[in-house]
């Protein structure tokens, strides 16, 4: 495989595993709270529409001409990788609270706990069925966002299918083994490598696309993902130090003042 | 019309999320990188330079303040003297 493929598999499959991770929290608290066989039937369904919306997009997308693609992809990335990167650098410099998957967890059992039961057509229970079908289909979206965004560009959407197929089978057999939200997983840790790697991503194809030629061409991945690393690990710890709690590795977090979002 | 506002709402959150400071930021750098590009310039730095003044704006909006450590900008003032006149 190629630095570029490596990197393009790196980012779709640590991409997904988060979301996967999210739709996990969701799909179990529905089915321990609830009743199991709504939340997996509204999992299915929800891959099933999932796999609807591949079916239309993802020949729709092939025909759009690259350098249109890049650009609104490019920019697409770039808005989205900021968003994750200014969170993940927010939380580990303890400026926002961390993402506590077993917190969430608790959060949606309390409140599937809370709802009466009713029945439907498609499911004994409705409100489980719900549940699990929004989380995995608003988690899933983005999945195939990021996979069809990702492999256009590269010219791999196959590489992109099997890096979110990996990512999801292995977190939902995690999940599923220890019948628990995946607490331990570094959740936040792997945030902030998204969204290096969006926000990476963003920046090449962006540039290609906006008419910009990149010295090295697609070697030139190889030094903005490091030097965008570098660049938040040091506003992580400027940003620590501004809080006044020193220290620079974006992984420990530490009590602060919050901000909103 | 509430459903639509819900509609609206989360591709709002989607796209724009936080800070609309980001997404215009990004849409000056690409339309800046064409415009450096077909005017014969080299334009592949711009998009870099966007990161390096947009995120420690959209953080330092987040904090409210700026990023410089509190320390640095207090040792400017040097302490008061306990032999200083306390006024009159």
């Amino acid at each position: 495989m190629s630095a570029a493929g490596s990197a393009l598999f790196i980012a779709v499959f640590l991409a997904c595993a988060v979301e996967a991770v999210e739709a996990t929290t969701i799909v179990l608290a529905a089915g321990t709270a609830r009743d199991w066989r709504s939340a997996g039937i509204g999992t299915a369904a929800a891959l099933m529409v999932l796999g609807v919306i591949v079916a239309v997009l993802g020949p729709a997308v092939s025909h759009i001409p690259l350098t249109a693609l890049r650009v609104v992809v490019g920019a697409l990335l770039l808005v989205f990788g900021l968003q994750w990167l200014r969170k993940a650098i927010l939380r580990a410099s303890g400026h926002k609270a961390l993402h506590d998957e077993a917190k969430l967890y608790a959060e949606h059992l309390a409140e599937a706990k809370g709802q009466q039961a009713r029945r439907s057509l498609l499911a004994p229970d409705w409100y489980g069925f719900t549940l699990a079908f929004k989380g995995v289909l608003l988690e899933g979206l983005e999945v195939v966002f990021i996979v069809l965004t990702f492999g256009a560009n590269a010219k791999n959407v196959g590489l992109a299918a099997i890096a979110a197929g990996c990512a999801t089978v292995l977190v939902a057999a995690a999940g599923f083994a220890v019948k628990a939200p995946l607490a331990r997983v570094p959740e936040n840790t792997m945030k902030f490598v998204v969204g290096i790697m969006l926000t990476s991503f963003g920046i090449f194809w962006g540039g290609e696309g906006a008419g910009a030629n990149w010295p090295g061409s697609d070697a030139a991945l190889l030094v903005i993902i490091p030097a965008v690393a570098l660049f938040c690990i040091g506003l992580t710890a400027l940003l620590r130090r501004s809080t006044g709690g020193g220290g620079s590795a974006p992984k420990v977090p530490q009590p602060a003042r919050q901000v909103a979002g | 019309m509430s459903k639509l506002r819900a509609f609206g709402a989360f591709w709002y959150d989607f796209v724009i999320g936080d800070d609309w400071v980001v997404p215009v930021g990004i849409v000056f750098g690409l339309a800046g990188t064409y415009g450096l590009h077909h005017a014969g310039v080299t334009a592949w730095w711009l998009l870099p330079l966007v990161l390096v003044v947009l995120l420690p704006v959209s953080l330092s909006r987040a904090v409210s303040g700026p990023l410089l450590p509190r320390r640095t900008r207090a040792r400017r003032t040097p302490p008061a003297s306990p032999h200083t006149p306390q006024g009159h």
